[in-house]
């Protein structure tokens, strides 16, 4: 029996009147930056988005419109003249900033298979550079825009800690963000800016259907975490209002599971039914 | 046409926005119906949701057109 998530309309309230930030991943609605930018818009925030590339861009802004924002900016996060074009925009237009959402990674999917170890150079700097440094690059520039301080959020996996099937270079990438959340938390915390990730279990994403067995790896975790259900949009949704709130304002540094739990479980439960790989 | 096929041509119409005329079983996504590379993948998790099937990647690499879907989806239901 599969447990159902308690609600799909996000609340909305005033937690986030009179705060900016921009949001950089969403891909289309049923991404994770998506539902969190669906909590923050019904707390009253004023969001700014960007995309890569035309395939993205049709995609994100209707979603966009929809929730009355105007702002939507191209950035490609490997390319350094295109994040400070967006920003400059950001400074244009806002002047100052109070939050930023860093949903963005990428793995060459061929290299999601198979050994870790196999992973060439070229794939694994990629990998790093995309997944890891850009939140390093973007968090150098929100933190600019913030001198009354502000929230950086990115996402992780349990890839991150532990070994994860077909993560492999991705776990390593998400890993070194986790890292990254720790040492920016203490670069900036003396200006009131707080960062933190939050580890999502999985959710089938346009960014996940490049992860093999990937509904085994859903079943698996709906039948082995301590709630029984796998996590949906609305749920770090929820977690990434209280990190980006000031509900969230005495934590930095953190990386927060919104996972149903999966993450203090040692061993398949008792009841959950043996699964196989193949469908 | 089965039900399937009814169902199929459903999804497609809304997520690529064409006309249910152009949706002919020999429709390839991509060169007739306009479909860029990331909707070839929503529609296949589309259709994986919609009738409780897993399309593995090796197998959504070679569903081009409609009827392909259609012939896999059913094939999957049979088995």
């Amino acid at each position: 029996m599969e447990a159902v998530a308690p609600h799909a309309t996000p609340a909305t309230g005033t937690l986030m009147a009179g705060k900016r930030g921009l949001i950089m991943g969403v891909a289309n609605d049923r991404s994770i930056a998506w539902g969190i930018a669906r909590a923050l818009a019904a707390q009253g925030a004023e969001i700014a988005f960007t995309y890569q590339g035309e395939t993205l861009e049709k995609r994100v802004r209707p979603l966009v419109e929809s929730i009355g924002a105007d702002i939507l900016l191209p950035c490609d996060v490997t390319d350094e003249a295109s994040i400070d074009a967006a920003f400059a925009t950001l400074e244009q237009r806002w002047g100052r900033m109070d939050f930023l959402v860093h949903a963005i990674g990428f793995a060459d999917k061929q290299f999601l298979r198979g050994r870790y170890m196999d992973t060439p150079r070229e794939a694994f700097l990629q990998a790093l550079d995309i997944s890891c440094y850009s939140f390093v690059s973007v968090g150098r520039r929100a933190a600019a825009l913030m001198p009354e301080g502000g929230s950086l959020l990115t996402l992780s996996y349990l890839g991150a800690e532990r070994v994860t099937p077909h993560y492999n270079v991705m776990g390593v990438a998400k890993a070194a963000l986790e890292a990254s959340v720790r040492y920016m938390a203490v670069d900036v915390g003396n200006q009131g800016i707080r960062v933190n990730a939050i580890s999502a279990g999985p959710i089938k994403t346009l960014a996940a259907s490049g992860i093999g067995d990937f509904r085994y790896i859903l079943k698996w975790n709906q039948y082995n975490a301590p709630l029984k259900r796998n996590v949906t949009i609305d749920d770090v949704g929820g977690a990434g209002l209280y990190l980006l709130s000031d509900l969230g304002s005495g934590v930095t540094g953190e990386v927060h599971h919104v996972d149903c739990g999966y993450h203090v479980v040692g061993m398949k439960a008792e009841d959950a039914p043996d699964i196989s790989v193949a469908p | 046409m089965s039900d399937t096929a009814e169902k199929v041509k459903k999804i497609v119409v809304e997520h690529l926005g064409v006309e249910e005329a152009k949706v002919t079983a020999e429709a390839s996504f991509i060169d007739d119906l306009g479909a860029d590379s990331l909707d070839t993948v929503e529609l296949v998790m589309a259709f994986e949701e919609a009738f409780g099937v897993e399309i593995p990647d090796d197998a959504a690499e070679k569903i081009t057109t409609v009827k392909d879907a259609i012939d896999y989806i059913e094939a999957q239901k049979a088995a």
